[in-house]
């Protein structure tokens, strides 16, 4: 086994250093290392999505993504969408509109749409579809997880309202 | 509907549109797959070896010195250390878990290394050395008929004289089409980790729609008794079929690896891996011969398919018997004869997926009704409903009376919410207008029966234990793959006590707990499940029930459960309070439900009975356009009207509609398997595989379920399955996809395979320009 190198980085909010051998992907890093489990592997060559996190607030393939590449950058995954007990409105949208089935693919869904919307809140209709169209659901037919979208996209420009807490 | 069906009830959990009881925990990463579970401490890691070169071959020396030399392999398995019988097969006793002697497929697992890491067992497993010679492969279809090779024997049935029909009639037509497989791909691929337990016990987290029969398959493999092994299943992420018998291996080899190591064990197959090696839905040619009058209406039938099974039998009986069950789709046959054979190739095993075959057959009739419509100029619509089962025309194939028949009503409801003949009107335009771009449009009508056609497998068992604060714990047979299976039940309990669904605790399918289950299939799960939860409750409530009456002297029809109270008489006393007290006076508060599906019978060799013991009814709308230059094809519009009975959870259901529909939509137009000559599949992930996405679903897309007065046969609160029966749902994409080709040339049907990828519509454009060949 290669030997191991020193990364510094920021994981939901919160500084770390790690120790990760140079060819170990930064989905399996967050997985297995990090326990951060939300984070699945669908297809494990960049397809499907399901692993999809934020690097520096932009969606990536973690599968795609070597651990040792995110060295220096802050990488947020499903477990760190939630502010505490609040849902992100998009947790809030996904649970309310049954936009998910399995949820297998939600994690990934769910990170796709929070760093697209975060780049452009004002997406058409047709941009979320197509952005949505990055990743890969076999349960819904996507109806739902576009309404979802669409629908957390119209919480989010309304700006931070209290949400609902899952309670 | 007959009238006798009066619910005047008011339901305060059963019909309501409950959300996923793991929504939460899914949006935030709290659901647990089996890969996410906690490892054990020394977890060792499996990886398939195999021949990467040949799909059919003799297996003269296997060589591993490299393989075990890889650091961090701890053992190399091979059938040599099966201590039990090396088969992982439902029934048929051919699937070797490791090769022996022979490669009969692309991907059958010859050894599997068991290390520390999952990367050193897959980086280990390349090095094997194998001997072989290599033989010539059955690939397709037609590889398989010239060599006659079959899995089992071809089986017919159907009724009157369809051959003097044939020859007495003045309109004869006859066609072939071929209807592609299809990859499950299911999102978390398969998975399995054993625990080895004391006494050679096992316990196995398995992600399969069966833990029963991983249960017996780990039994059988090790050479222990069942009652040694313990399957749990919690959830899987998607299954539709494919972890019906599929999972079976995967588990086992885990549970072996542990056996031989005495260490836990897990094996997570790499997503090529799980592509090449696990079956998917078979691929049939089908070929019809047809005597119709001149109205359109069908005299006989002559309808054959023929379904690569793959190289051993797998589910393929049931499957295939059920694409003979539905090539009639919602249309009588007055004279009809239906064959299936069933066909042996060298290549991965075709198994299980939504439908269950029925898909195969329902295309097939409905390129029959589209082959006479475009003959005898009608609209294709009115063929199809002067061919619906009817008053005095109402026996299927197999001998099964229609008696629940609401096609009429249901198709002619959708065909005026999706204002189907101006859209005909306005489509007819387009075309003469548009020289390159076409539009189709097609509503075609599903009917599809619900229950296991191994009759013995419609039968479940529940456990329900009530607590003595008041909550109550919920098992049953059936499994959680994303289809809601678990919510509907359990608001079938909480339904049953009054109580709020968050009062039912949902917990992990045990075979500890419920055995001797069926598969979670056959869309039977909720109907099943459900009505063996129920008869646990009432077990329990008429005990609770005889306890009041005594104890608070109120005659037994004066006591009811609801609003989490015992209502006696007048007053009402809080559920948990009454528990309690019903424990102190020691009142059994736990019980095992069971519930076998009524009037059902089918006698195979002679195909006469009643196999079904409900039809479920939807129909869909499909509207496209297809660029005749490019095979480009889009689907601008969809409206679905689907039949659920009285639907348990209709947010849940419209969910199973939509997907079901986008996922047979896949089927039919974009997913296509490509075998290459030496039986090797091309296509064996998702980047050349391709699945639908979010922008090929159109953006009018209107899913309503069906106003029913209930399903008439006393089922889980009047609901009707409906898991499959809308997968069958975009055979309107399919046939609105023909109905553009054929505006080309008026009269010529269009030899359109499925799928309708681009390829195949432009080979269609073509050979309809040419008159048809």
């Amino acid at each position: 086994m290669s030997d191991k190198i020193k990364i510094t980085l920021t994981v939901n909010g919160t500084a770390m250093t790690a120790e990760v051998e140079p060819r170990r992907s930064l989905a399996d890093m967050l997985r297995d290392d990090l326990r951060l489990t939300g984070t699945h592997l669908g297809c494990e060559h960049g397809v499907c999505g399901a692993c999809t996190v934020l690097v520096d607030g932009k969606p990536v393939r973690s599968c795609l993504m070597f651990g040792v590449q995110a060295n220096g950058a802050s990488v947020r995954t499903v477990e760190g969408l939630a502010d505490g007990d609040r849902l992100h409105p998009l947790q809030q949208a996904f649970w309310e509109n049954h936009g998910l089935q399995c949820g297998f693919c939600t994690p990934g869904f769910l990170m796709l749409a929070a760093g697209a919307l975060e780049e452009n809140p004002d997406m058409t209709d047709e941009e979320i579809r197509d952005v949505l169209s990055s990743n890969l659901c076999r349960c819904t037919g996507y109806q739902n997880i576009v309404k979802a979208v669409r629908l957390a996209a119209e919480v989010m420009k309304a700006g931070p309202a209290p949400q609902a807490t899952r309670s | 509907m007959p009238d006798s069906i009066v619910d005047d009830k008011v339901y305060a959990t059963a019909r309501q549109p409950i959300r996923h009881d793991s929504a939460i925990k899914h949006v935030t990463g709290g659901a647990v797959y089996i890969d996410d579970m906690r490892e054990p401490v020394g977890t060792l890691h499996l990886a398939p070896g195999w021949c990467r070169t040949y799909a059919k071959a003799r297996l003269d020396a296997l060589d591993l010195t490299e393989v075990r030399a890889v650091p961090g392999v701890v053992a190399v398995l091979t059938k040599d250390d099966v201590p039990g019988i090396n088969d992982v097969s439902s029934s048929f006793g051919d699937d070797p878990m490791l090769a022996d002697g022979e490669v009969l497929f692309w991907g059958q697992v010859v050894f599997c290394v068991v290390a520390t890491t999952r990367e050193a067992a897959r980086k280990a497993a390349r090095l094997a050395r194998f001997e072989v010679v290599p033989g010539t492969p059955l690939v397709t279809v037609a590889d398989a008929l010239a060599a006659d090779s079959h899995i089992m024997p071809e089986y017919r049935f159907g009724r009157g004289d369809v051959a003097k029909s044939l020859k007495d009639t003045q309109r004869r037509l006859s066609g072939q089409i071929a209807v592609g497989g299809q990859e499950h791909f299911y999102l978390e691929g398969q998975v399995a980790m054993a625990v080895p337990g004391e006494d050679g016990d096992m316990t196995v987290y398995s992600s399969t729609q069966h833990p029963t029969e991983v249960q017996h398959t780990v039994a059988k493999v090790l050479g222990v008794t069942e009652a040694s092994v313990t399957v749990e299943t919690r959830r899987m992420g998607g299954g539709f079929g494919g972890k019906e018998s599929q999972a079976n291996q995967w588990a086992a080899l885990a549970a072996l690896a542990a056996r031989v190591t005495g260490r836990p064990c897990k094996m997570r197959l790499d997503r090529d891996d799980d592509m090449i090696m696990t079956g998917k839905r078979h691929d049939q040619v089908a070929s019809f011969d047809v005597a119709y009058d001149g109205e359109g209406r069908i005299l006989a039938v002559d309808l054959d398919f023929a379904s690569r099974c793959g190289y051993s039998a797998d589910l393929s009986l049931g499957v295939n018997d059920r694409t003979m069950f539905h090539a009639d789709n919602a249309y009588f046959y007055p004279n009809v004869s239906i064959r299936s054979q069933r066909l042996k190739t060298n290549t991965c095993s075709n198994t299980a997926f939504r439908g269950f075959g029925g898909p195969h057959g329902v295309i097939a009739a409905e390129r029959i009704i589209d082959s006479i419509a475009i003959s005898i100029g009608l609209d294709p619509l009115e063929v199809r409903k002067r061919n619906f089962y009817g008053p005095g025309r109402d026996v299927t194939p197999y001998g099964q009376k229609v008696e629940d028949n609401i096609l009429a009503e249901l198709v002619g409801e959708l065909e005026a919410s999706s204002n189907y003949w101006k859209r005909r009107t306005a489509v007819r335009s387009f075309n003469a207008k548009s020289r390159i771009l076409k539009k189709g449009l097609a509503l075609t009508p599903v009917k599809f029966g619900i229950s296991f056609t191994l009759i013995h497998l419609n039968q479940a068992g529940a456990l329900v234990h009530v607590y003595t604060d008041g909550s109550v714990h919920l098992n049953h047979g059936g499994t959680e793959m994303g289809q809601g299976l678990f919510l509907k039940v359990a608001q079938v309990v909480a339904e049953e006590f009054g109580l709020p669904i968050d009062q039912v605790k949902i917990t992990a399918t045990n075979t500890a707990k419920v055995p001797n289950t069926a598969p979670t299939a056959a869309s039977s799960g909720s109907d099943l499940n459900g009505m063996a939860a129920q008869a646990a409750c009432r077990e329990i409530k008429a005990r609770l029930v005889d306890f009041v009456s005594m104890e608070y002297g109120t005659p037994a029809d004066k006591i009811d459960f609801r609003d989490s109270q015992v209502i006696i008489g007048n007053g009402a006393v809080p559920f948990r309070e009454i528990v309690k007290k019903a424990f102190i006076a020691r009142i059994q508060l736990s019980a095992a439900g069971y519930y076998r599906t009524p009037k059902i019978h089918w006698n195979r060799d002679k195909a006469e009975g009643r196999p079904f013991l409900y039809f479920a009814y939807g129909a869909a709308c499909a509207e496209v356009t297809v660029d005749t230059m490019t095979g480009e094809m889009k689907v601008d519009r969809v409206d679905i009207l689907h039949d659920c009975g009285k639907s348990l959870n209709p947010a849940i259901d419209i969910g199973q509609i939509e997907g079901g529909f986008v996922q047979g939509m896949g089927w039919l137009t974009t997913e296509e398997l490509v075998f290459d000559g030496q039986g090797r599949l091309r296509t064996h992930a998702p980047s050349t595989y391709k699945i639908p996405t979010a922008s090929d679903v159109p953006e009018e897309f209107v899913t309503k379920l069906f106003d029913s007065p209930g399903n008439r046969e006393e089922t889980i609160f009047r609901s009707k399955a409906v898991g499959e029966p809308p997968l069958m749902l975009p055979a309107c994409v399919f046939s609105a996809v023909l109905d553009a080709v054929a505006s080309l040339k008026p009269g010529v049907i269009p030899p359109l395979d499925a799928p309708a990828t681009p390829e195949a519509i432009m080979k269609a454009v073509h050979a309809t320009r040419r008159g048809g060949v």
